[in-house]
């Protein structure tokens, strides 16, 4: 499932809702990326996004993880708009037979979307705004796949 | 066709979409034609190898053909996760 929303989401009761769903699954892997401060204090991130290309390009990813991987199911949510420290900014769950599988694809599900997925981050400090850069580290993890 | 922009490039051209009626044959035509048409356009397409272009909601180069396509997206790169 794919979810792009602004509103909050509760990780735990997600994974919970995620597990209790999937059958024949031995292994649920989640992973929940957190607005984190930054040097000069982060006052808000703000996350701008492609409507029409989001679940599309979440879509094509959550697939070929399922392709790849011995998969029960996949879950990813992200959201948009502007978030607090200390909130979450996106999660993923995978759930599968076993325990290699569930993680390898949750970390392919971040790699891609981190640089695959059209959202951009723009850090609001008491110095100002900037837009986060990319990092070549981010484009490189593809490579592993 | 509707061309979209986002994040710093919608910020430095100022606006998040326009429509653009255009002859350019590829991706790379039409940017030269937008540089053309004011400094902040200049500005924004100054370095494409920093930005990023979707056909469609898609990705693509910006040597890739512009014939039937609808709609034209430039983006620095994401930063997602």
């Amino acid at each position: 499932m794919i979810r792009v929303q602004a509103m909050p989401f509760d990780a735990g009761g997600e994974l919970n809702r995620f597990a209790a769903e999937v059958d024949g699954a031995g292994a649920v892997v989640s992973f929940t990326g957190v607005v984190r401060d930054v040097a000069g204090g982060l006052e808000a991130m703000e996350i701008e996004h492609y409507p029409a290309m989001t679940e599309k390009a979440l879509g094509a990813i959550r697939a070929q993880a399922v392709q790849r991987w011995d998969l029960a199911d996949a879950l990813v949510i992200h959201r948009f708009g502007r978030l607090e420290p200390g909130e979450g900014i996106m999660m993923v769950a995978t759930a599968a037979r076993h325990r290699r599988d569930a993680f390898e694809a949750a970390e392919f599900l971040m790699d891609y979307l981190k640089s695959r997925a059209p959202f951009w981050k723009k850090e609001i400090t008491r110095d100002g705004a900037a837009w986060v850069a990319s990092k070549a580290d981010d484009e490189a993890a593809l490579g592993r796949w | 066709m509707n061309v979209l922009y986002f994040a710093w490039v919608r910020e430095r051209i100022g606006l998040p979409v326009e429509d653009v009626t255009t002859s350019a044959a590829t991706v790379a035509d039409l940017v030269e034609e937008l540089r053309g048409r004011e400094e902040r356009y200049a500005a924004a397409f100054a370095d494409t190898s920093a930005l990023r272009v979707a056909l469609d909601q898609e990705l693509a180069e910006f040597d890739a053909p512009l014939a039937g396509v609808r709609e034209v997206a430039f983006f620095p790169p994401m930063t997602g996760g």
